[in-house]
């Protein structure tokens, strides 16, 4: 037993941060998953709910004349970016609900009285649940996609709508976790999800593309984040990968592919930045 | 030595001051009791001292470390089972432990090796592989007690650990934390039960308005207050203008060291006497009076006459006016990270 304080210090100090971080960091991630293999239906819904858009939206626009669309694509095969990035999005922001329940329900204050190598064990488990689930959604929705005869990026393509999914996923999943730690209540949460799920697809190149739509819409679709990870994988989709092409027809002129994604980093990092206060006073 | 060293401790949550310079010194190796009433300040201070929140003002020293220096030090050498029980009701027991063994960083083997001892010691072999979400309070507060013990800390704080619970718990908690005491753990408990600090403490404080206001032994509290108790009534439900006059007629007798009308209790007549000599002098004083006696109780002075002494009014008073004026939005948003 340890009882005098030199010795207290030196059993803390003589475990290396690293491992103390990690230990806590993966304990923290399999409560995670524990809880979605046995409460699935999250995952199930969040695959579900896409897959219904994919194939009724798809069917619904199917006759759309092909020279409407970019690179004489199908709608399908259009549609299909949108609906993986829109399902990696919504994913992504839920992500805060399991730590605002874990706000209300006490939990959290039994991970903060523990003597955790760093807080952010609980940022980084979220985040790492989050990615997983976000990316597993998305390659399911892609497979069905594919087997609907929407067509299947290859190797390289895949590669890219990885990259692009994980930035965004990043991205909102911060946001998810500053709104977590700073509304006071699931309801709220789930209030702002609402509010900001579907506006953000319609405002975004995810069902039709800038040229259908009127001049301040196609603004917005062209500054909306969702924009910016549906090109480059829509580009994936329409043929052999090259990110130094344009990719977006934006009102404030062309977008390559290295463009979306250099927005997308800077974007992460900024929400993480964003949020890094809220964190630092509800963790501290 | 002391496990826990608070000193003038001052803590405001908007308007409302729920700690008003409250000192405290918990001696190494005691168990510890905290009596007050619900809004006391009982939980801001157990939240305090275990890094929960950061006080306005004062000095937090735990287990000889400055807990606002070394919040991380302060942690690992304590458990803690707070108010409300949060277990996850989606993992089993088991694995609620496991997990609590990951955020102290103790090793596969030893945690292993802890949860089945501690699933012994408390009774939870038939249940411990179930989920928590069917869990009784009982069993969940068992698992928390588990859960807070799983490091061996120098320093275990409980608030408030048997509120609602059914006896058996209880009991089993209770066994525990005496065998934990007479094994060195340092124990500090709050409670606004007056049997479990009469049963459990060797050493306590009372805790009115965010302060301490005795500190000390039980029993030596209660030999300081000195005297005998008597509850007297000359009717049920008497009035002020009745009672004024018993009292009156009783604080001139030989013995009688006080007497207080307790108008919660039906304008009843607290008295404090000498000894049990004194009750034959009462009654036929009563006789010779127009009063009739109705019912007179005699007790030696138990800790809710020092509550009484130290507040003027007894624990179940307290709770009925703070009762009326907790808001329990507010004390939810406290609780919240």
């Amino acid at each position: 037993m340890i009882t005098s304080n030199s010795e207290v210090s030196n059993f803390i100090s003589r475990r290396s941060h690293f491992s103390d971080i990690s230990q806590e960091t993966i304990a923290l991630t399999r409560r995670l998953f524990i809880q979605l293999f046995r409460r699935p239906s999250t995952l199930i819904a969040g695959i579900l709910q896409p897959l219904i858009w994919l194939i009724l939206f798809g069917a619904l626009f199917s006759n759309a004349p092909k020279e409407l669309l970019p690179g004489d694509m199908g709608y399908g095969q259009f549609l299909g970016a949108g609906v993986i990035v829109f399902t990696a999005f919504s994913g992504a922001l839920n992500a805060g609900l399991p730590v605002m329940f874990d706000r209300e329900f006490g939990f959290l204050n039994r991970l903060l009285v523990a003597p955790l190598g760093s807080r952010n064990s609980i940022i980084f488990a979220s985040v790492i649940y989050i990615t997983s689930i976000s990316l597993l959604q998305s390659i399911a929705i892609m497979g069905t996609a594919s087997l609907l005869g929407y067509g299947w990026p290859g190797a390289s393509g895949v590669l890219v709508v990885l990259i692009t999914l994980l930035l965004l996923v990043f991205a909102v999943t911060a946001l998810s976790l500053g709104l977590a730690f700073a509304l006071p209540g699931h309801i709220e949460l789930i209030a702002v999800i609402f509010v900001v799920n579907l506006p953000l697809l319609f405002a975004s190149t995810a069902l039709a593309p800038i040229s259908f739509m009127p001049a301040w819409l196609g603004w917005l679709a062209s500054i909306n984040p969702l924009t910016f990870a549906i090109e480059p994988i829509r580009a994936a989709y329409g043929g052999p990968v090259d990110l130094s092409v344009v990719v977006l027809h934006a009102p404030y002129g062309e977008v390559n592919g290295f463009e979306c994604l250099g927005i997308l980093v800077v974007l992460t990092i900024g929400l993480f930045l964003m949020i890094s206060p809220i964190l630092n006073r509800k963790l501290s | 030595m002391y496990s826990v060293d608070l000193e003038n401790l001052c803590k405001s949550y908007g308007s409302i001051q729920a700690l008003k310079g409250l000192t405290l010194k918990v001696p190494h190796g005691s168990l510890y009791g905290l009596l007050g009433p619900n809004g006391s300040g009982k939980t801001t201070t157990l939240r305090i001292l275990c890094t929960l929140l950061a006080p306005d003002a004062g000095k937090v020293s735990v287990a000889g470390f400055d807990a606002l220096k070394n919040p991380r030090l302060v942690r690992s050498q304590i458990g803690y089972v707070a108010q409300e029980v949060a277990v996850d009701k989606i993992l089993t027991g088991n694995e609620l432990l496991k997990l609590q063994g990951d955020l102290y960083h103790l090793q596969a083997d030893e945690i292993n090796e802890r949860i089945e001892d501690l699933t012994k010691r408390l009774d939870m072999n038939t249940w411990i592989s179930r989920r928590c979400g069917s869990y009784s309070g009982g069993m969940k507060r068992r698992l928390d007690l588990a859960a807070g013990l799983l490091h061996r800390p120098q320093l275990l704080v409980l608030d408030e650990p048997t509120v609602g619970l059914d006896i058996e718990s209880r009991t089993a908690i209770w066994e525990l934390l005496l065998e934990l005491k007479a094994q060195g753990t340092t124990v500090l408990l709050s409670s606004h039960y007056l049997e479990e600090i009469e049963a459990l403490a060797d050493q306590m404080a009372i805790i009115d308005g965010g302060c301490v206001i005795a500190q000390g032994a039980p029993d030596e509290l209660k030999k300081e207050l000195g005297g005998d108790r008597v509850t007297l009534r000359v009717r049920e439900f008497s009035n002020q203008d009745e009672s004024e006059k018993v009292r009156n007629l009783l604080l001139n007798l030989d013995g009688v060291r006080q007497v207080v009308i307790n108008r919660a209790q039906g304008f009843s007549l607290n008295l404090v006497v000498d000894d049990e000599t004194v009750l034959p002098r009462l009654r036929s004083e009563l006789d010779k009076s127009p009063f009739e006696l109705f019912a007179l109780s005699h007790s030696r002075p138990s800790l809710d006459d020092v509550y009484l002494q130290a507040t003027g009014r007894t624990l179940m008073d307290a709770e009925l006016a703070i009762a009326g004026q907790r808001d329990i939005k507010l004390e939810n948003k406290q609780a919240m990270r």
